[in-house]
Protein backbone atom coordinates (compact mmCIF):
# COMPACT_ATOMS: atom_id res chain seq x y z
CA UNK A 1 0.00 0.00 0.00
CA UNK A 2 1.33 3.43 -1.45
CA UNK A 3 0.65 6.44 0.50
CA UNK A 4 1.69 9.54 -1.05
CA UNK A 5 1.39 13.07 0.77
CA UNK A 6 3.08 14.82 -2.78
CA UNK A 7 1.44 14.04 -5.65
CA UNK A 8 2.18 14.51 -9.41
CA UNK A 9 3.22 13.14 -11.90
CA UNK A 10 6.91 11.27 -12.10
CA UNK A 11 7.42 13.06 -8.45
CA UNK A 12 11.24 12.33 -7.68
CA UNK A 13 12.20 11.08 -11.05
CA UNK A 14 13.73 14.32 -12.53
CA UNK A 15 16.48 14.62 -9.07
CA UNK A 16 16.84 10.68 -9.47
CA UNK A 17 18.15 11.67 -12.91
CA UNK A 18 20.05 14.63 -11.75
CA UNK A 19 21.76 13.08 -9.12
CA UNK A 20 22.82 10.26 -11.57
CA UNK A 21 23.93 12.62 -14.50
CA UNK A 22 25.65 15.20 -12.11
CA UNK A 23 27.76 11.85 -10.87
CA UNK A 24 29.21 11.51 -13.92
CA UNK A 25 30.25 15.19 -14.51
CA UNK A 26 31.84 15.00 -11.16
CA UNK A 27 33.55 11.34 -11.67
CA UNK A 28 34.72 13.00 -15.32
CA UNK A 29 36.12 16.16 -13.66
CA UNK A 30 37.67 14.09 -10.64
CA UNK A 31 39.68 11.89 -13.55
CA UNK A 32 40.65 14.65 -14.92
CA UNK A 33 41.92 16.85 -12.04
CA UNK A 34 43.86 13.96 -10.48
CA UNK A 35 45.56 13.97 -13.97
CA UNK A 36 46.62 17.10 -13.96
CA UNK A 37 47.66 17.91 -10.37
CA UNK A 38 49.77 14.42 -10.30
CA UNK A 39 50.88 15.76 -14.16
CA UNK A 40 53.26 18.52 -11.86
CA UNK A 41 56.55 17.25 -10.41
CA UNK A 42 55.92 19.79 -7.52
CA UNK A 43 53.02 21.83 -6.54
CA UNK A 44 54.40 25.29 -6.04
CA UNK A 45 52.14 28.35 -5.23
CA UNK A 46 52.95 29.70 -9.15
CA UNK A 47 51.74 26.37 -10.92
CA UNK A 48 48.78 26.15 -8.49
CA UNK A 49 47.90 30.00 -8.89
CA UNK A 50 48.46 29.69 -12.94
CA UNK A 51 46.02 25.93 -13.03
CA UNK A 52 43.56 28.05 -11.49
CA UNK A 53 43.91 31.49 -13.56
CA UNK A 54 43.32 29.40 -16.88
CA UNK A 55 39.50 29.54 -18.17
CA UNK A 56 39.01 26.51 -18.79
CA UNK A 57 39.73 25.31 -15.19
CA UNK A 58 37.29 27.73 -13.72
CA UNK A 59 34.66 26.90 -15.84
CA UNK A 60 35.05 23.37 -15.04
CA UNK A 61 35.91 23.93 -11.53
CA UNK A 62 32.56 25.83 -11.37
CA UNK A 63 30.96 23.12 -13.25
CA UNK A 64 31.86 20.83 -11.00
CA UNK A 65 30.43 22.34 -8.05
CA UNK A 66 27.22 23.25 -9.56
CA UNK A 67 27.02 19.32 -10.06
CA UNK A 68 28.42 18.84 -6.20
CA UNK A 69 25.52 21.60 -5.26
CA UNK A 70 22.33 19.48 -6.76
CA UNK A 71 23.72 15.79 -6.41
CA UNK A 72 24.37 16.72 -2.64
CA UNK A 73 20.93 18.31 -2.19
CA UNK A 74 19.24 15.12 -3.15
CA UNK A 75 21.83 12.99 -1.42
CA UNK A 76 21.48 15.06 1.79
CA UNK A 77 17.58 15.39 1.17
CA UNK A 78 17.43 11.23 1.27
CA UNK A 79 19.21 11.23 4.70
CA UNK A 80 16.70 13.82 6.21
CA UNK A 81 13.72 11.69 4.53
CA UNK A 82 15.41 8.90 6.26
CA UNK A 83 16.11 9.66 9.72
CA UNK A 84 13.83 12.66 10.65
CA UNK A 85 10.60 11.90 10.77
CA UNK A 86 8.95 15.38 12.40
CA UNK A 87 7.85 17.05 9.58
CA UNK A 88 8.88 21.01 10.76
CA UNK A 89 12.22 19.67 11.71
CA UNK A 90 13.15 18.04 8.32
CA UNK A 91 11.28 21.32 6.49
CA UNK A 92 14.19 23.26 8.93
CA UNK A 93 16.70 21.55 8.26
CA UNK A 94 16.05 21.21 4.30
CA UNK A 95 15.96 24.73 4.03
CA UNK A 96 19.04 25.20 6.43
CA UNK A 97 20.93 22.81 3.89
CA UNK A 98 19.98 24.73 0.81
CA UNK A 99 20.98 27.87 2.38
CA UNK A 100 24.36 26.37 2.84
CA UNK A 101 24.43 24.89 -0.51
CA UNK A 102 24.02 28.07 -2.24
CA UNK A 103 26.16 29.66 -0.25
CA UNK A 104 29.31 26.98 -0.74
CA UNK A 105 28.31 28.06 -4.33
CA UNK A 106 28.83 31.62 -4.26
CA UNK A 107 31.62 30.85 -2.38
CA UNK A 108 33.43 29.39 -4.57
CA UNK A 109 32.65 31.41 -7.79
CA UNK A 110 34.62 34.23 -5.07
CA UNK A 111 37.46 31.86 -5.38
CA UNK A 112 37.66 31.37 -8.86
CA UNK A 113 37.18 34.75 -9.80
CA UNK A 114 39.17 37.21 -7.62
CA UNK B 1 -9.83 -0.78 1.26
CA UNK B 2 -10.81 1.32 4.08
CA UNK B 3 -8.90 2.15 6.59
CA UNK B 4 -10.57 -0.25 9.03
CA UNK B 5 -10.21 -3.23 6.67
CA UNK B 6 -6.24 -2.26 6.37
CA UNK B 7 -6.14 -2.76 10.24
CA UNK B 8 -7.76 -6.06 10.69
CA UNK B 9 -5.88 -7.63 7.51
CA UNK B 10 -2.49 -6.18 9.03
CA UNK B 11 -0.28 -8.38 10.76
CA UNK B 12 1.28 -8.18 14.07
CA UNK B 13 4.96 -9.08 13.50
CA UNK B 14 7.06 -9.26 16.35
CA UNK B 15 9.85 -6.43 15.95
CA UNK B 16 13.31 -7.44 16.49
CA UNK B 17 15.82 -4.49 15.91
CA UNK B 18 17.25 -3.51 19.42
CA UNK B 19 21.04 -2.44 19.20
CA UNK B 20 22.69 -5.60 20.49
CA UNK B 21 20.75 -7.75 17.72
CA UNK B 22 21.69 -5.00 15.11
CA UNK B 23 25.18 -5.35 16.56
CA UNK B 24 25.94 -8.70 16.97
CA UNK B 25 23.36 -11.17 15.19
CA UNK B 26 21.88 -9.53 12.20
CA UNK B 27 24.34 -9.29 9.63
CA UNK B 28 24.65 -7.09 7.25
CA UNK B 29 25.86 -8.75 3.70
CA UNK B 30 28.82 -7.40 1.97
CA UNK B 31 26.85 -4.95 -0.76
CA UNK B 32 25.10 -3.90 2.23
CA UNK B 33 28.04 -2.50 3.84
CA UNK B 34 28.96 -1.08 0.66
CA UNK B 35 25.85 0.72 0.70
CA UNK B 36 25.63 2.14 4.19
CA UNK B 37 29.37 2.92 3.86
CA UNK B 38 28.59 5.35 0.56
CA UNK B 39 25.93 6.97 2.41
CA UNK B 40 28.32 7.80 5.00
CA UNK B 41 30.69 8.65 3.31
CA UNK B 42 28.51 11.15 1.31
CA UNK B 43 27.43 13.09 4.38
CA UNK B 44 31.30 12.75 5.52
CA UNK B 45 32.03 14.92 2.19
CA UNK B 46 29.14 17.13 2.79
CA UNK B 47 30.15 18.49 6.40
CA UNK B 48 33.40 18.44 4.91
CA UNK B 49 33.19 20.71 2.46
CA UNK B 50 33.22 23.94 4.13
CA UNK B 51 36.43 23.20 5.17
CA UNK B 52 37.88 21.93 1.98
CA UNK B 53 36.72 25.05 0.35
CA UNK B 54 38.37 27.11 2.87
CA UNK B 55 41.52 25.70 2.29
CA UNK B 56 41.03 26.11 -1.84
CA UNK B 57 40.37 30.00 -0.49
CA UNK B 58 43.40 30.24 1.26
CA UNK B 59 45.88 28.49 -1.24
CA UNK B 60 44.64 30.79 -4.16
CA UNK B 61 44.77 33.52 -1.82
CA UNK B 62 48.78 34.86 -1.54
CA UNK B 63 52.27 32.96 -1.64
CA UNK B 64 52.37 33.56 1.72
CA UNK B 65 48.75 31.71 2.52
CA UNK B 66 49.70 29.33 0.69
CA UNK B 67 52.32 28.40 2.27
CA UNK B 68 50.44 28.56 5.68
CA UNK B 69 47.87 26.01 4.14
CA UNK B 70 50.35 23.34 2.88
CA UNK B 71 52.36 23.88 6.36
CA UNK B 72 48.87 23.73 8.41
CA UNK B 73 47.90 20.33 5.89
CA UNK B 74 51.12 18.06 6.77
CA UNK B 75 50.52 18.86 10.33
CA UNK B 76 49.35 14.89 11.46
CA UNK B 77 45.81 15.36 12.56
CA UNK B 78 45.14 17.44 9.70
CA UNK B 79 46.90 15.01 7.39
CA UNK B 80 44.69 12.14 9.21
CA UNK B 81 41.43 14.03 8.19
CA UNK B 82 42.56 14.71 4.58
CA UNK B 83 43.20 10.96 4.31
CA UNK B 84 39.87 9.88 6.05
CA UNK B 85 38.20 12.21 3.33
CA UNK B 86 40.62 10.76 0.38
CA UNK B 87 39.23 7.75 1.17
CA UNK B 88 35.33 8.91 1.37
CA UNK B 89 35.38 10.34 -2.26
CA UNK B 90 37.39 7.16 -3.45
CA UNK B 91 34.86 5.21 -2.20
CA UNK B 92 31.84 7.03 -3.31
CA UNK B 93 33.19 7.50 -6.19
CA UNK B 94 33.84 3.44 -7.01
CA UNK B 95 30.35 2.82 -5.15
CA UNK B 96 28.61 5.39 -7.20
CA UNK B 97 30.01 3.66 -10.66
CA UNK B 98 28.82 0.75 -9.22
CA UNK B 99 25.36 2.22 -8.83
CA UNK B 100 25.40 3.42 -11.88
CA UNK B 101 25.86 -0.17 -13.58
CA UNK B 102 23.17 -1.12 -10.70
CA UNK B 103 20.65 1.08 -12.70
CA UNK B 104 21.60 -0.17 -15.83
CA UNK B 105 20.41 -3.55 -14.63
CA UNK B 106 23.89 -4.85 -14.92
CA UNK B 107 25.82 -7.02 -12.47
CA UNK B 108 22.24 -8.06 -10.55
CA UNK B 109 23.24 -11.45 -9.72
CA UNK B 110 24.40 -12.14 -6.24
CA UNK B 111 27.83 -13.27 -7.65
CA UNK B 112 28.71 -10.38 -9.23
CA UNK B 113 27.40 -8.04 -6.80
CA UNK B 114 29.35 -9.97 -4.53
CA UNK B 115 32.15 -9.62 -6.83
CA UNK B 116 32.31 -5.86 -7.46
CA UNK B 117 31.33 -4.73 -3.71
CA UNK B 118 35.08 -6.21 -3.08
CA UNK B 119 36.50 -4.54 -6.32
CA UNK B 120 34.61 -1.46 -5.05
CA UNK B 121 36.61 -1.90 -1.59
CA UNK B 122 40.12 -2.95 -3.05
CA UNK B 123 39.89 -0.36 -5.64
CA UNK B 124 39.18 2.80 -2.88
CA UNK B 125 41.68 1.55 -0.71
CA UNK B 126 44.10 1.10 -3.29
CA UNK B 127 43.14 4.67 -4.88
CA UNK B 128 43.33 6.34 -1.50
CA UNK B 129 46.55 5.00 -0.97
CA UNK B 130 48.26 5.82 -4.10
CA UNK B 131 47.10 9.48 -3.43
CA UNK B 132 48.38 9.50 0.18
CA UNK B 133 51.52 8.10 -1.15
CA UNK B 134 51.85 11.05 -4.23
CA UNK B 135 50.31 13.80 -2.12
CA UNK B 136 53.09 13.37 1.18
Amino acid sequence: MTQRIVTGAHYGLRDWLAQRITAVIMAVYSVMAVVVFLSNKSMTYPVWRDLFSQGWMRVATLLFMASLAWHAWVGVRDILMDYVKAAGLRLALEVLVLLTIAAYVGWTIQILWR
Amino acid sequence: MSEAAVKTVRKHRPKYLNLPALIFEIRLPLPGWISILHRISGALLFVALVWLLWMLDRSLASEAAFSKIKHYAGLWPVKLSLLVLVWAYCHHFFAGIRYLFLDLDKGIDLATARLTSWLVLASSLATTAFLAWKIW
